[in-house]
């Protein structure tokens, strides 16, 4: 699998697959996407990648280790439920705010937060998995 | 809150406190620990003229009132009697234990658990509520097990604790079955109203099974034969445990449990008959042994024994009379039996041994335990002016009748009794009088930490019978009363006059003496018969845990043989048997469907699915099995787009995606077997297997299917995804928001299986084979 | 239509169980792999299906205008496809890992922690 051509536009390949993914993670709310899907798309990014030049650039390339981002999606889709318990609402409840940016409206909501944490769970458990046996593979 | 409960309390707070009061102070922490119990003395003393005049004292907090679970207490003659003496022989026995194991590493530890029981002791003697009940019974018995136990380092300390535990224990769980039949068949939950629902609970079918179980728990509590093996087993543990647990309180528990449920289940043919003959079984059995024995605390151990039965046949004897007796004779025995074990105890500690044979001549050196050995021992032969001689006096005077079962309890009784007057005086006078014996401590009086609780008891057991009118009026009526339910007056006097039972004490005493002058022989002849004999309940204690172990080997190794295909095996023919044998038996079968109208793609998706699924079982090697894996989850993705599932088709390929990837890495290091090495026989059943349980589930789903469907939640989730939610995706607002919080914990079970995937790839070969070999 | 399906669903699961009963933990891989995708046809089949109307609601509507998929079953189905997954992958290094350390893949010589003949435990106290 280590042909030019391959080695050559895995990296294309995923930085693609990457900016897909987020977007099927931001546009999930209303149509098809959400964390689970754009984790496993950018998870499946990062294993292309590492078949394609080896685990060590992909490590480099992602910065933090897998299940650090895991890690840190666990605790922000966590976090996510705090504030509505602020609120006086049970743990979780969705809360929603419309701040204007730049005249342009963003929706921003606790779910958002718990999808981007659902999303980087994905992402940093399978990529974990996937790159630690490819190093196992190679090594 | 108020006062009271404070005070029932307060023991659980000293546990706390206990072990670093021990770390600063030492074994002179024990003077302000005693404090507590002494509070509460105090306290529960100033309650006693309110509780004679026939109140009683309530309280307590809601717990888990849909369970008629409350924290309740009431406080009447008989538990206050109960109270008195647990909170008062508590406090002697905490400086006594201050003297005897001051010096131990875990005195700490010791005292905490002795408090633990007394918080224990004293909310069971106390509770209202018949749930509260149980858990303060359930607590004494595990505080029993780790005071028992606390020399854990010993055998035999281990086997005492658990036997103590499993026959109290298993007496525990007969009493949370009998407080549950009581409380349904009066309809409270509250031991204040029980006691008016007597004739309810006697003329109720289910009275017959509330008996069996109330008495179960008091019998293993009091160790009434045959459970009574487990008592002279506990006397492993330290003194002050002995003298507190088995003398005074604990084992009174099953004892104060009978009196308690008198009014409730007594009066009747088969109390007036299981109890008495329990009772005096015990007593003849408990003096028997005793008399075999040397050792001074296991002489008193079986004496108790005996005396509890005493106490059970009174309290079932019937009739106000034999329950005043029963009242002198608790009191009574607790005082100079508690005063007897502390005196062994310092036999023990300052002698080095508690062999009868090998002591003697020790009242000059050790002269104030002596007077109270004296003063005890008088008591318990129930010579007058001492409180057992009104004891003594008013048992005759109440089972003396001249009846067959009057007289033939009586003799019984009179044998036991003058049985239980030797061994008072072996363990009282014995080790005192005659020429000193060399000992192997140089044995010389101990510090007041360990005199003082003997001295005040022996002192108490003569004064209380000095001013008998007092103690009549505030302590034996009231307990009395409470045991019968009526109103009874009682008026035992210290000064003895003329009747039949001034006589048979006469009579008890003489035969007393005359067996005291022939114990050598008395205890040979008693060795002799039980090794003749060979085989007890204590033995058979130990076969039956040996028993237990074995049978449960026995099981595991049959149902647990190691083969996994067994397992699974096993498991789903299971599973398919009571999948069709409860859609047979409650005749659910589906109807048999109609044929499957589908478009053409479908059926190309569905034979692709199906050509894949049966291409991984003749999978040859790793390529075929790998893609045919892939082409069934593919089709299966593909079935999802058909039925309006988008983000499932999509999270399904990328999942097929990934398995095919992970699958080649980990393949490509694994050999599959080119053939199914199994036999085709087992290929066979395998499929048979395989086909009932598949099938099972397969019928299960058409007829699911059959049924009509209830769209509430599915409407629910439609209808609010948008206008509440804000989300035109309703599976991911389900899954985001509406059921957030399983999300969560599915995502953390996502993490879980990364890290323990890294931590399997981690460990070294080497490390592992290591670990795998120890 | 729900017919099929249940067929195809049962047919899922008389392959996995068939899987699982054999003694080769790579098989017994395979047949989880397969469990996995028919209990989530199960569940799937269960919910009802529609035919090609996904449970979206349009943005300028409040409630879909006309009957879609039902969205209960698809969010436990896709939470559960992940799942299955981390599980399957954690096993599959499982068994790679007996494999490496115990040369072999065979259920019945793989019982170091249910050993035959294990001695009774020791009677006392």
């Amino acid at each position: 699998m280590n042909t030019l051509i391959f080695r050559t536009f895995a990296p294309f390949i995923t930085g693609l697959m990457v900016v897909f993914s987020i977007f099927i993670l931001l546009r999930g709310h209303n149509e098809p996407g959400g964390g689970f899907i754009g984790g496993l798309i950018a998870a499946s990014a990062f294993a292309i990648y590492g078949i394609a030049n080896g685990v060590p650039p992909v490590r480099r390339a992602i910065y933090f280790h897998p299940h650090s981002i895991a890690g840190f999606g666990l605790l922000l889709a966590a976090l996510a439920g705090i504030p509505s318990m602020v609120a006086g609402v049970p743990y979780l409840t969705a809360l929603w705010t419309y701040p204007v940016i730049g005249n342009v409206e963003v929706a921003l909501s606790t779910p958002l937060f718990f999808d981007i944490g659902v999303y980087l769970v994905v992402v940093g458990a399978i990529t974990g998995i996937a790159l630690s046996l490819e190093e196992r593979h190679r090594g | 809150m108020n006062d009271t409960q404070i005070y029932l309390l307060l023991p659980f707070a000293a546990a706390v406190i206990a072990p670093i009061l021990v770390r600063f102070l030492g074994e002179k922490a024990a003077w302000i620990l005693a404090l507590f119990p002494a509070a509460i003395f105090v306290h529960l003393f100033g309650l006693v003229e309110q509780i004679s005049n026939g109140e009683v004292v309530t309280g307590g907090f809601v717990w888990v009132p849909s369970l008629n679970a409350n924290f309740t207490y009431f406080l009447d003659g008989l538990s206050l009697t109960f109270a008195l003496l647990i909170s008062g022989i508590g406090t002697l026995i905490i400086l006594y234990a201050g003297g005897y194991l001051g010096g131990h590493k875990h005195f700490g530890r010791f005292l905490s658990f002795i408090f633990l029981f007394m918080g224990a002791m004293i909310g069971l003697v106390a509770a209202d509520n018949l749930i509260t009940l149980f858990i303060f019974w359930e607590l004494t018995s595990i505080t029993s097990f780790l005071l028992i136990g606390f020399d854990h380092n010993r055998e035999a300390s281990r086997r005492a604790a658990i036997q103590a535990l499993v026959v109290t224990g298993g007496g525990g769980l007969a009493l949370l079955a009998g407080v549950i039949v009581l409380q349904s068949i009066s309809g409270v939950s509250e031991l204040s109203l029980l006691l008016g629902q007597g004739d309810v609970v006697r003329d109720h079918p289910y009275y017959l099974l509330a008996f069996f179980l109330i008495i179960g728990a008091a019998f293993t509590k009091s160790a009434q034969f045959p459970f009574h093996f487990w008592l002279p087993n506990a006397m492993e543990a330290p003194t002050p445990v002995s003298a507190f647990l088995h003398s005074a309180t604990m084992v009174k528990a099953g004892v104060y449990l009978l009196m308690r449920m008198n009014p409730v289940l007594g009066d009747t043919v088969i109390w007036e008959t299981v109890l008495p003959v329990f009772g005096t079984a015990t007593l003849v059995i408990g003096t028997l042994l005793a008399v075999r024995q040397t050792d001074l605390k296991l002489m008193l151990a079986y004496t108790t024994v005996a005396s509890l039965g005493l106490l059970v046949m009174l309290t079932g004897f019937g009739g106000e009379k034999a329950i005043e007796a029963a009242v002198y004779y608790l009191i009574a025995h607790a005082l100079f039996k508690g005063a007897l074990f502390m005196i062994a105890g310092i036999i023990d500690h300052e002698a080095g041994t508690r062999d009868v044979r090998k002591l003697g001549g020790l009242r000059k050196a050790m002269p104030i335990t002596f007077a109270a050995a004296c003063l005890a021992a008088l008591s318990m032969a129930g010579l007058p002016p001492f409180f057992g001689f009104l004891a003594k006096e008013e048992i005759y005077a109440a089972i003396a009748h001249p009846t067959f079962w009057g007289v033939s309890i009586t003799l019984l009784t009179i044998f036991g009794n003058a049985l239980m007057l030797v061994i008072g005086a072996t363990v009282a006078l014995k080790p005192f009088l005659g020429e000193p014996v060399k000992t192997p401590k140089n044995a010389h009086e101990g510090p007041i930490l360990l005199w003082a609780g003997p001295v005040v008891l022996s002192i108490v057991g003569l004064v209380s019978a000095l001013f008998a009118g007092f103690s009549n009026h505030d302590f034996v009526s009231p307990m009395a009363s409470a045991i019968a339910g009526t109103s009874v007056e009682a008026h035992a006097s210290v000064i003895p006059h003329f009747s039949l039972a001034l006589l048979l004490s006469v009579i008890t005493i003489g035969l007393g003496v005359a067996v005291y002058l022939k114990i050598d022989q008395a205890r040979f002849a008693m060795a002799w018969l039980l090794a003749k004999i060979g085989w007890g309940p204590d033995k058979g204690f130990d076969q039956f845990i040996s028993g237990l172990v074995r049978f449960a080997t026995w099981i595991t190794h049959r149902l647990q043989n190691g083969r996994m295909e067994a397992y699974m095996t096993t498991v789903f023919i299971f599973f398919g048997v009571v999948l069709w044998g409860s859609m047979i038996y409650f005749d659910e079968l589906p109807n048999v469907p109609s044929f499957p109208v589908l478009s053409f793609y479908e059926w190309g998706i569905f034979t692709i699915a199906a050509v894949g699924l049966f291409s991984v079982i003749y999978a040859n090697d790793r390529l075929t099995a790998i893609v045919s894996l892939g082409i069934q989850g593919f089709a299966v993705a593909l079935i999802f787009m058909l039925f309006g599932a988008p983000d499932l088709s999509f999270t399904q390929f990328m999942v097929e995606t990934l398995s095919v990837v992970i699958l080649a890495l980990v393949m490509t290091r694994l050999t599959l077997n080119k053939t199914d090495a199994r036999k085709l026989s087992e290929q066979l059943f395998d499929a048979c297997v395989a086909l009932l349980a598949g099938s099972a589930l397969m019928v299960l789903l058409l007829s699911v299917i059959q049924q009509p469907f209830d769209t509430a939640l599915s409407d629910f989730f439609t209808s609010y995804s948008k206008v509440v939610a804000h989300g035109g995706n309703i599976v991911n607002v389900i899954i985001v928001d509406f059921r957030g919080l399983d999300t969560l914990g599915e995502i953390s079970v996502v993490m879980i299986a990364g890290l323990s995937i890294l931590a399997l790839i981690r460990v070294k070969g080497q490390k592992m084979r290591k670990v795998l070999k120890q | 239509m729900e017919t099929a399906l249940s067929i195809l669903s049962g047919l899922f699961f008389i392959v996995s169980i068939y899987l699982l009963l054999s003694k080769y933990v790579i098989r017994v891989l395979l047949g989880v792999a397969l469990l996995g995708n028919a209990v989530n046809l199960l569940i799937f089949t269960a919910g009802r299906l529609t035919r090609e109307v996904p449970p979206i609601i349009p943005s300028h509507l409040d409630v879909p205008a006309v009957a879609t998929a039902n969205p209960l079953p698809q969010a436990l189905i896709l939470t559960a496809i992940v799942i299955s997954f981390s599980f399957f992958a954690f096993l599959l290094v499982l068994s790679f890992r007996a494999y490496q350390d115990l040369k072999s893949d065979d259920t019945e010589t793989l019982r170091f922690a249910e050993p035959k003949n294990e001695p009774t435990p020791p009677l006392g106290y």
